[in-house]
């Protein structure tokens, strides 16, 4: 690890984390609000009745206040990929860059034309077409959503691809299973339907505190009982996709899996911890060595892990250790290799580019072909250039291999409790509000009032699972953060940090305080 | 229908893609350029409102632009994204900074309890206008003048503590701020900014009904046509005097090992042995002074579709002169053979084809971009306006 300089990736890895919990903020609520903005606005269109219009409005305003700094924080992200990863650009640019410029071309032009319809045009177009904008608006934001994670599943399942040894990079050979690849369908359905569900939430929230205040009553009602039948129908959508990415992880990310459930030993019949504490770890026998970390506390679900990942009571689930060690499967006979073995794959793998390389520059054409063959036979790519990634580290350096533990298990079971809760507050919210009894329910609308900030840790664990569980691999077993990272000075990192940290605190209060002075001016107050 | 063209045709259409994507950019710099003359056009409150939000309603257009250049040109020549971006590190970041601030600043600019107050978002858009616009021009000017960086593809190999593993390095601590040292850097920079300036002032003179508007921006036009054609000239001057970067064919041999080498008058050569794109600068420029000088000693209100046109005109030769006709487009003075050619920088033929593709759906967005704007920007901004509408900035 000598060469690698720890305190830039580390600083490297911050601010693109910073930037993008950032960013997460404020885009599920563009996601799923426009949605229900659009669906507002519809039942105008049908109604003519002006209280929908002042309805669709009033959201509108929030959606502004909310979209711009969206758009600041994410023009960020799609910079940094080059300003801090530099190698990951070149690397594997041949097919990452695809849905970047797609996104742009497909979804921000088609955003930003009709949004300015959806603010300026309300005088100035018919109903219908302003309405259509509306809808534009909201499929364009979601489209430009489609991109981008089908950009970041492709991360952490690549496929699609081939290694080019001339071109030292991965190069698309099927643009197809790039965008069609079951991880990122199951990502792109999940994270935008989160979006839906906290989306409903807020304005669940906001329009209880109208109710509470006894203001635009008739206006709070309607706008819980289009969050609610919007949110119930959009959560059981979020379960179902949740299901779905997480047997997908346990698939190709069983590192990411075995991390979020804390589970050390491998087992058949595995059980799914339902609610658990993890103890302070014992100290690492040797130095560098990772901290294992027993539960102080669990309640668990019998053969649900198991049942959960592959469909079966039954099967085997690797924990931790056994992934590091390497295991068999006692039902398949699968043997599983030891990271120890995969370092020495990735290492030969990377030394064959390099000897390949060499034999190029020497105008050695029979040594040339002789290595170029690896890399185009399928047996060889499958079996060890596969492990590319892990020939970055060795037998001292292994426990860097290794994602925070705990961190990932908190963070999906924070995520997954709280996700129990959104659904329960919709049907509790659809059903008073069919009954028309939400204003006497005073705790249901303090619950309401006090699940917005929920739903946001809720969405942020979500990502900080997704992210923080896949670590170290900025592509999943072919490239970790630490030789993906661009050759600047730590300093440099460091100050454009706390320069954005700076700004974007600072933006976010504004953000808040505008929104907060615009909710409670209410619906009859103007923009 | 792409999948029939070679290679390096389908680097040359990229090319010409990302090209029309930057002069689209400097064209709507307008936005920026506007931004700076909020305080110098707009003595009252009103006609401040007026000016900002006549610039409210497109400076997302330019904002996606770049979004879309930055994602274009990551598609289709990433290991220029890699260098130039992981490189020249504070110049994009002061860049994304100054267009970080600018998100905001037209949507919370006169909500109520903002925090930070109107002028703090005014001066939000001055600095993106003057900093944005002034450090592209820079950036865009290393394409002739050169910057200090290796590429070694071999580094990724050094496992063993060979030195770094990183691709490519730039070869000096100022991380990209080096770049305005350069005269000609600094000249391009210079005359992007007031030509934006000019572009804004020609936009205002067409979009807002208001006489004091008017008059103080034709006074301008000819306070920042001045400094714009002494920068300008001064650039082009400088660009066509100067040893540039060639790229020498080889046959039989691979264009990824090519050599560069110095070559005189390499861009004057460029725009002659390219005869139409020579024309193509011409127009551009003529159709540019053309704007300016019947806004001056005409009448002319429209005079942004001239000028509009002429500098996408302009630029787009710019760029063709930096990459096509055997030119390194990001040249290293370090070691000239690590130096970024269309044909060593690109994406593989596959995606550069499927990419091609997708560049079909441009047109579309053109055309419903135009029709929405036609249907809500038929009539000019005014001060009752601002006073009725409910959406304002």
């Amino acid at each position: 690890m000598e060469n690698f300089d720890m305190t830039l990736i580390d600083w490297s890895r911050g601010q693109f984390a910073l930037t993008a919990m950032y960013h997460w903020i404020f885009v599920p609520l563009t996601l799923g609000l426009t949605f229900i903005i659009a669906i507002m606005e519809t039942i105008y269109v049908r109604t003519g009745d002006e209280k929908w219009k002042k309805m669709t409005k009033f959201w509108a305003t929030l959606f502004g206040i909310n979209f711009a700094i969206g758009v600041a924080t994410g023009i960020i992200l799609e910079f940094e990929f080059g300003t801090n990863w530099s190698n990951y650009s070149w690397f594997v640019g041949d097919i990452f860059g695809a849905p970047l410029a797609i996104e742009g071309i497909m979804a921000f032009f088609m955003e930003s034309t009709f949004i300015a319809i959806m603010f300026f045009g309300w005088n100035k177009v018919s109903k219908k077409f302003h309405l259509t904008s509306t809808w534009l608006v909201a499929i364009g934001a979601n489209i430009s959503a489609l991109w981008i994670l089908v950009a970041n599943a492709w991360m952490q399942d690549p496929v699609g691809m081939v290694f080019n040894p001339d071109t030292a990079r991965n190069e698309m050979v099927s643009f197809w299973s790039v965008l069609f690849s079951p991880t990122a369908i199951n990502k792109f359905l999940h994270t935008v339907t989160s979006g839906y569900v906290l989306s409903a939430v807020f304005v669940i929230g906001v329009a209880s505190w109208f109710l509470l205040k006894k203001k635009d009553v008739v206006f709070a009602k309607q706008s819980i009982l289009v969050a609610s039948v919007f949110g119930l129908i959009s959560a059981l959508f979020l379960v179902w996709t949740g299901d779905g990415s997480a047997r997908q992880i346990a698939k190709v990310q069983p590192m990411k899996f075995a991390a979020m459930e804390a589970l050390w030993e491998g087992r058949t019949n595995a059980p799914l911890v339902a609610i658990g504490f993890l103890e302070k770890p014992a100290p690492p026998k040797t130095e560098g060595q990772y901290q294992e970390k027993e539960f102080a506390f669990k309640i668990e679900i019998p053969n649900m892990l198991s049942f959960l990942a592959f469909l079966d009571p039954n099967a085997y689930i690797p924990g931790v250790k056994d992934l590091v060690n390497g295991y068999t499967d006692p039902n398949t006979g699968q043997k599983v290799l030891s990271y120890s073995e995969k370092i020495a794959l990735g290492k030969e793998a990377i030394l064959t580019l390099k000897q390949y390389k060499e034999a190029v520059t020497a105008g050695n054409a029979e040594e040339a072909a002789a290595l170029k063959a690896k890399f185009e036979d399928a047996n060889w790519r499958d079996n060890t250039f596969r492990y590319f990634g892990y020939g970055y580290y060795s037998e001292d350096t292994k426990h860097g291999l290794l994602p925070s533990i705990p961190l990932s298990f908190y963070s999906f079971h924070l995520m997954v409790i709280l996700s129990g809760h959104f659904l329960a507050l919709f049907v509790v919210m659809l059903i008073f509000s069919l009954k028309n009894r939400l204003e006497k329910m005073k705790w249901l609308l303090y619950v309401g009032i006090w699940s917005i900030p929920l739903v946001y840790i809720a969405s942020q664990a979500g990502w900080i699972l997704a992210e923080m569980g896949r670590q170290p691999w900025v592509i999943q077993d072919l490239m970790p953060t630490l030789a993906a990272v661009s050759k600047i000075d730590a300093g440099s990192v460091q100050i454009t940090f706390w320069l954005f940290a700076i700004t974007f605190t600072t933006l976010l209060i504004a953000e808040i305080k505008i929104m907060l002075t615009q909710i409670k001016k209410g619906i009859t107050g103007g923009h | 229908m792409f999948e029939s063209l070679s290679l390096l045709a389908l680097q040359q259409y990229w090319w010409v893609i990302v090209s029309i994507l930057a002069s689209l950019l400097v064209f709507l710099f307008f936005v920026q350029g506007g931004q700076t003359l909020i305080y110098t056009l707009g003595k009252t409150e009103m006609e401040r409102k007026m000016l900002v939000n006549s610039l409210g309603r497109k400076w997302e257009f330019t904002f996606t632009t770049l979004v879309t250049f930055g994602g274009a040109f990551f598609a289709s020549f990433p290991l220029f994204y890699s260098t130039s971006f992981g490189g020249a590190y504070w110049v994009w970041m002061l860049i994304l900074f100054a267009f970080v601030i600018q998100a905001v600043a037209y949507e919370y600019r006169t909500k109520p309890n903002n925090f930070l107050g109107q002028r703090t978002f005014e001066w939000f858009l001055i600095i993106n206008g003057a900093l944005g616009t002034i450090l592209v021009g820079a950036a865009v000017s290393t394409f002739f003048t050169g910057s200090a960086f290796s590429v070694n593809k071999l580094n990724l190999t050094n496992i063993f503590g060979e030195g770094s593993t990183t691709i490519s390095a730039w070869e000096g601590p100022a991380h990209g701020l080096e770049a305005a040292l350069n005269i000609q850097n600094l000249s391009l920079g210079l005359a992007i900014f007031f030509l934006a300036r000019i572009l804004a002032l020609l936009y205002f003179m067409n979009d807002i009904d208001d006489e004091n508007i008017f008059a103080r921006s034709k006074k301008q036009l000819l306070i920042n046509t001045v400094p714009f054609l002494v920068f300008f000239l001064l650039f082009v001057g400088l660009l066509l005097t100067k040893d540039g970067f060639a790229v020498i064919p080889e046959q039989g041999v691979d264009p990824l090992l090519w050599k560069v080498k110095m070559e005189p008058f390499k861009y004057l050569h460029n725009l002659l042995q390219m005869p139409l794109v020579l024309i193509i600068f011409l127009i551009g420029v003529v159709f540019v002074l053309w704007a300016i000088i019947g806004t001056l000693i005409g009448k002319c209100k429209h005079g942004i579709w001239a000028g509009g046109l002429g500098t996408v005109l302009t630029v787009f030769s710019v760029f063709l002169v930096a990459g096509f006709n055997n030119t390194a487009y990001y040249p290293s003075t370090y070691d000239l053979n690590s130096s970024l050619t269309i044909m060593n920088s690109s994406s593989s033929k596959f995606t550069l084809t499927a990419m091609s593709y997708v560049s079909l759906l441009v047109p579309f967005v053109l055309a419903y971009i135009f029709h929405a704007w036609k249907s809500i920007n038929n009539k000019k901004i005014d001060a009752r306006e601002m006073e009725e509408e409910t959406h304002t900035y």
